[in-house]
């Protein structure tokens, strides 16, 4: 195994175009490879689907002690791997639905997150849980939960959601190397969506946001799955001279406030668009930050495009009306703007309509997940 | 024949067990025309396990179980058109579209609901037999999940509270030897599950989970001591998912099971052994049988017809049944 100092120093010039599931299996090898103390563990890591394609061949590479299954017991597990990670151990967990997670939230929330700060800095838990948000095909009230807000909540638990496959790759890596526990939610669609992927291990610093496209008019910032939304609903507002900007917020705790007020300052408009309930969620939690650190800014008061607060319903007639999208985003971001939606607005907006059924992914899907 | 002829109490199990490999097979095939979806999970081979404990069991008797569920719903009385139609994602489903495959409800004929977080029903199933056993009601609960499901924690705690109580619960552990991909010997030490439910002070039974009528006495004997108030009973029940764990096809290519095995199971499918029991005692003949198989499909397609021609959710009734009123 090459040493810690060498594969630091390695230069990641080179890059390759990957879907996520592919970066973020890189991501896991380079991390297992780069320091012995990381496992990987959860339910289906080792099987022949590989948690969707992202932990596919690990078991090979790195051997059975360290890439393992493990038994349905959530809440007992993430408490195994809390007390392997205050023991010299970095594990991290996977989900295949986040809805589990939801079994270890006492080993999340009382432990995980508070074992720092209760012990005054003594020992530090270095446990990243991948949880994924199932959507689409009927995933349904129990298997479609978007729960960042849930986690975020908890003072000591970093929450992540990266989109494109680089951020994919750069965040995971670094949330193995935190010290502290991170949470990173991997929306389901992000899996298949590509993007050029620097070789080699890099870290991306997590609580950063990044500007996906500049814009004069309006802040559109999103998280998760969203950015792909607003990116669609900026281009169809370009058309009718709106020039939006969009922020990938990347992470949600912490929160990257400042980008925003940045963005802001310039529009005077704020849009956040969020894949999680509309109360008591990230939205929000954004728009209040904004409001209190930038009011000057403001131009008019901010919006948000949210799932409404409801569970999420199965029958597929639903999805369209469960879940918002890029018509949703430019919608509001018009309004946002004070442009009323006339007729060459109605035919952009048209266009935006999506051309797959919005309960899959892509046109080539065949159910079930 | 008149369908009575092909219904008399020697042909109740086999009948029961048929029906519901016709109807999951009919799932199964009608699923790639990609109308009903959802995930779904087929109970195909593990007929015997729903129908043997069902037939143990009163109308009164409450069941739940968790994601492979058709066969207990069924098993248990639910309608068939309400499920299909809840398949389709259609108003007059069990949910009306609201829960697919995974989540099923049928009441009136004491199938009281099934959901797909591993162990989630199996508290509120204890938890029914709580309420029976303060209201007086006599009832006795079935509660149905996997060999996955032992793992979870909340199990424990279930079956702890059950045996402190004495509550009158059937623990039915449906033992195929997977969770998902994943071997029994992958997930817990080698020892039985039954061993860990009469650690708990349950009392248990282990048995061929494939003979159907093994599982009927053992169901009608444990029913029987629950009612008495002897207290929560164990049933480990071997068996077989002969499909994928999620969805209409095989996928045995993948390698994950042995051949061997899966050949030894498929020997012994619990309805090809039914029936020879009953030609064994000259019990059925084969216009029976066909007759059997003949209202089967009959049923089936009717319900099929019926669920599919029924409309979708109206978009507005999203927002029905959040709370109360
Ligand atoms: C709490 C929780 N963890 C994981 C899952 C994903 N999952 C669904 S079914 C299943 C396997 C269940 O195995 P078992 O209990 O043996 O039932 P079987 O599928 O064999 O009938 C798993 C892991 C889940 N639905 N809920
Ligand atoms: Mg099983």
């Amino acid at each position: 195994m090459p040493s810690k100092s060498s594969l630091k120093a390695e230069q990641t010039t080179n890059s390759r175009e990957q879907s996520g599931a592919e970066a973020l299996n890189d991501a896991l090898a380079l991390c297992l490879e780069r320091d012995p103390s990381t496992l990987l563990i959860g339910e289906g890591v080792p099987d022949p689907m590989g948690i969707f394609g992202t932990t596919t061949g690990l078991r090979d590479r790195f051997g059975a002690e360290r890439v393992l299954d493990m038994p349905l017991s959530e809440n007992g597990l993430t408490g195994i791997c809390i007390g392997a990670a205050i023991s010299g151990l970095r594990p991290i967990m996977v989900h295949q639905r986040i809805d589990f997670a939801l079994l270890a939230m006492d080993q999340l929330v009382n432990n995980a997150a508070k074992w720092r700060y209760m012990f005054a800095g003594q020992a530090s838990v270095p446990l990243v849980v991948r949880c994924i948000v199932g959507r689409g095909w009927g995933q349904g009230p129990q298997h479609a939960q978007s729960l960042q807000s849930l986690f975020a909540h908890i003072p000591g638990l970093k929450v992540v959601m990266p989109v494109f496959p680089d951020d994919a790759k750069g965040m995971l890596c670094a949330a193995v190397a935190d010290d502290d526990p991170v949470i990173f939610i991997e929306h389901r669609w992000i899996h298949p969506v590509r993007g050029e992927v620097p070789d080699g291990y890099f870290e991306t610093p997590l609580g950063k946001a990044r500007v996906r496209r500049e814009g004069r008019h309006i802040t559109i910032a999103a998280f998760s799955f969203m950015t792909i939304e607003a990116l669609h609903a900026a281009r169809a507002l370009a058309n009718l001279g709106i020039e939006a900007e969009v922020i990938d917020m990347r992470s949600v705790s912490p929160l990257d406030v400042p980008t925003v007020l940045r963005s802001v300052a310039k529009t005077g408009h704020l849009l956040v668009a969020d894949t999680g309930h509309q109360s008591f969620g990230v939205a929000g939690e954004l728009i209040s930050r904004v409001v209190r650190q930038g009011f000057d800014h403001l131009t008019a008061a901010p919006v948000s495009v949210t799932l409404p607060d409801l569970p999420c319903p199965t029958s597929h007639v639903w999805a369209a009306h469960y879940y918002p999208t890029a018509v949703d985003i430019a919608e509001q971001a018009l309004r946002q703007c004070g442009i009323s939606i006339g007729e060459a607005e109605h035919r952009e907006l048209e266009k935006l309509l999506p051309t797959t059924p919005p309960d899959i992914p892509n046109p080539d899907y065949r159910g079930p997940f | 024949m008149p369908e009575t002829t092909s219904n008399t109490n020697e042909h109740a199990l086999l009948r029961r067990m048929l029906r519901i490999r016709r109807i999951e097979e009919a799932l199964a095939k009608r699923y790639a025309e990609q109308e009903m979806r959802c995930p779904m999970h087929l109970c195909i081979g593990q007929e015997a396990t729903a129908v043997g404990v069902t037939a143990a069991l009163k109308k009164d008797d409450h069941v739940f179980s968790g994601h492979r569920a058709h066969g207990h719903y069924l098993a248990k009385g639910g309608d068939l058109t309400r499920m299909i139609a809840e398949l389709y994602g259609r108003v007059t489903g069990c949910c009306e579209g609201r829960g697919g495959s995974m989540h099923l409800i049928d009441q009136a004929a004491g199938f009281m609901g099934s959901t797909p977080i591993v162990g989630g029903t199996v508290p509120v199933a204890v938890g029914a037999a709580w309420a029976s056993t303060l209201r007086n009601e006599g009832r006795v609960i079935a509660l149905f999940f996997g060999d996955g499901c032992f793992e979870e924690g909340v199990l424990h705690e279930s079956m702890n509270f059950a045996a402190l109580h004495q509550l009158p619960i059937l623990f039915v552990c449906e033992n195929n030897d997977y969770a998902v991909y994943t071997a029994l010997g992958d997930r817990q030490p080698q020892r039985p599950i039954h061993g860990i439910a009469a650690a708990h002070g349950l009392q248990t039974s282990n048995l061929d989970g494939n003979d159907v009528r093994a599982v009927q006495t053992a169901a009608a004997e444990a029913t029987q001591r629950a009612r008495s108030g002897e207290g929560p009973q164990f049933l480990e029940l071997h068996t077989w998912r002969w499909r994928e764990h999620c969805g209409p096809d095989i996928d045995d290519q993948l390698g994950y099971r042995s051949p061997e095995a899966q050949a030894a199971w498929l020997a012994r499918c619990p309805i090809q052994r039914e029936q020879e029991h009953l030609r064994g005692q000259k019990l059925l003949t084969e216009t029976e049988l066909h007759n059997m198989e003949r209202n089967i499909q009959q049923e089936i397609d009717i319900a099929f017809d019926t669920a599919i021609s029924a409309p979708l959710p109206p978009v507005e009734n999203m927002h029905r049944h959040l709370h109360a009123q």
